[in-house]
């Protein structure tokens, strides 16, 4: 499935400063289409950091990023437009909260890729059927469950067509019953070929969704492999120390 | 017992009991109420008649005459306040607005406007504003710019509208400011840029949390438009004194006061309910 197709995104020697303190130390990775890659790591590894950075919503101090092919690291490239091609959801869900469920999800699709009212929201609701929240569509976020409203997340981030999904911890505020449903779509979505980048501390569902798992540790990708590999014979001491502390695995 | 079991909920006779005494509460508590007022009050009315100036002042504050006689006129001055309010207050949220908006705006392009726009809050914040009255009410005219105004009202509207948009450029900004960074960047990483998160994403629910502060604004630039009488338009305080020094009866005034508190309690009735309502929604 991965064969030698060019990567999606390059990350080469990627590093990111925050007063004096590195959070990210020369990363490297590279994710091919339709591949999901989980990034794994105790908190403060710099996961989100690295998500942000891909996203251009942080500046990175060094190397390079690559989107299809392009450099999207370069000062002069419009962050704008990278963003448009890339859809992202956060651990706090911030859906807009003085808009419809319909209006969060049309606004980027009518006002960034100027699709016209009707047809943005004939997919949107599209979209909202598949995912089980046809009845939502004008309800308001403050009234919709955890569950709901971080699918409506989703479903906004996906509104744009994306080449690539970054989700950050997108279950992590949910209570065991509702991270179900979260995981359910995101289930979905591999099936439908989305290339997706995801840290998570699930990580039974890192096991079961991802193609790749990296492990993140202070900063450094420490090890990447298939989830059988990372989950039943990780190579680093410290991959089996987390592992060891997270799920009490035993490899 | 009260059907806690199957599909119909018929009220326990608990509940009955517990509203019967939550009604009899409140009535009690209403009657308190009233008794209480009324005493307040008529303590209030013995003390101010049992003064012993109070014969003159009633003569000279509440002759009856001198109200009737200094309605009309006053009335007609009051319409004038009316009128410039209702002129200043769009350009005052307009003003703001703009101010706020152009002090978000993060290009160095904008630098000169950003900087002229912090220039300006700060002057007209600081200059009290009977003064910017005086200064913008004659200097403008002795410029003798062509198109320049000479109308004193409208040297009024836009003396209030620039020390009030200054005040209300400041309540603006607090309110973009009190939107969650999350909120700004969810919207830029949909590919929205600066003006399109500002304008859809931030200001709409920036406005919607200072509506309450904005109506106290106005409650308050209702009144200071008759400040505008200190450069002589005949407005109702500016009736009102020129009443007042023909008959050496200070009545007119009062008539004056009880208009510009007629007009202002609805206001300050409606912001009370508005800021409720947002305590309300902000438990949810
Ligand atoms: N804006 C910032 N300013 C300063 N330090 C920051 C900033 N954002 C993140 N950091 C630091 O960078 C490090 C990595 O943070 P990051 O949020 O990427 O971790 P994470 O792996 O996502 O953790 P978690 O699993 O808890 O979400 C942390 O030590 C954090 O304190
Ligand atoms: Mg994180």
């Amino acid at each position: 499935m991965k064969g030698d197709m060019s990567p999606l995104l390059a990350i080469k020697g990627v590093w990111k400063h925050y007063h004096g303190h590195s959070v990210l130390r020369g990363i490297d990775l590279e994710v091919r289409p339709h591949e999901v890659v989980c990034l794994i790591g105790a908190s403060g590894s710099g996961k989100s950091t690295l998500l942000r950075c891909v996203n251009l919503l942080e500046t990175i101090d060094d190397g390079t990023i690559h989107l299809d092919g392009r450099e999207i690291s370069d000062p002069r490239v419009n962050a704008d437009k990278v963003r448009q091609r890339l859809g992202i959801v956060f651990q706090a869900f911030n859906l807009f909260p003085h808009m419809t469920v319909l209006d969060n999800i049309t606004l980027a699709p009518r006002k960034v890729h100027k699709v016209g009212r009707e047809q943005a929201e004939e997919h949107a609701r599209g979209l909202l059927a598949r995912f089980g929240l046809a009845d939502k569509a004008g309800a308001y976020p403050d009234r919709l469950s955890g569950g709901q409203q971080q699918r409506v997340a989703i479903i906004r981030a996906l509104a744009t067509q994306p080449r690539l999904m970054l989700l950050d911890e997108v279950t992590s505020a949910l209570d065991p019953a509702l991270v179900a449903e979260v995981l359910g779509i995101i289930r979905e979505l591999k099936e439908g070929g989305m290339t997706m980048i995801l840290a998570t501390h699930e990580m039974s569902f890192a096991r079961d969704i991802a193609d790749t798992v990296c492990f993140l540790d202070g900063g450094v990708l420490r090890e990447h492999g298939t989830p059988e590999q990372i989950f039943t014979d990780p190579r680093h001491p410290r991959t089996r120390d987390f592992l060891r502390t997270v799920i009490g695995a035993r490899p | 017992m009260g059907g806690l079991s199957g599909d119909t909920w018929v009220k326990s006779a608990r509940q009955v009991e517990r509203e019967k005494t939550r009604r009899r509460r409140a009535l009690r508590s209403g009657s308190v109420a009233t008794a209480s007022t009324v005493v307040f009050l008529v303590l209030l009315i013995w003390l101010l008649t049992a003064s012993p100036g109070w014969p003159r002042v009633q003569e000279t504050f509440f002759s009856p005459e001198a109200f009737v006689r200094a309605l009309p006129e006053v009335v007609d001055g009051f319409l004038l306040n009316v009128k410039i309010f209702l002129i200043a207050e769009p350009l005052v949220l307009l003003v703001g607005l703009l101010v706020a908006v152009v002090r978000s705006l993060k290009s160095p392009i904008f630098f000169p406007l950003r900087a002229l726009a912090v220039a300006y809050t700060d002057i007209f914040r600081g200059v009290p504003t009977i003064l910017v009255i005086y200064l913008v009410g004659f200097g403008l005219p002795a410029l003798e710019l062509q198109g320049m105004p000479t109308d004193l009202a409208t040297l009024g509207v836009i003396a209030l509208t620039l020390s009030y948009g200054a005040y209300v450029a400041e309540v603006f900004r607090a309110g973009i400011e009190s939107v969650h960074p999350s909120q700004r960047t969810a919207a830029r990483s949909l590919g929205l840029t600066h003006g399109q998160s500002m304008r859809h994403v931030v200001l709409p629910q920036a406005v919607r949390r200072v509506v309450p502060p904005l109506l106290n604004d106005f409650v308050s630039l209702q009144k200071d438009t008759a400040l505008v009488a200190t450069i002589g338009p005949l407005e109702a305080l500016r009736q009102a004194q020129i009443h007042a020094s023909g008959t050496f009866n200070y009545t007119p005034y009062l008539v004056a006061a009880l208009l510009f508190i007629l007009l202002t309690i609805p206001i300050a009735r409606f912001t009370d309910y508005l800021a409720a309502r947002t305590q309300r929604r902000r438990g949810q």
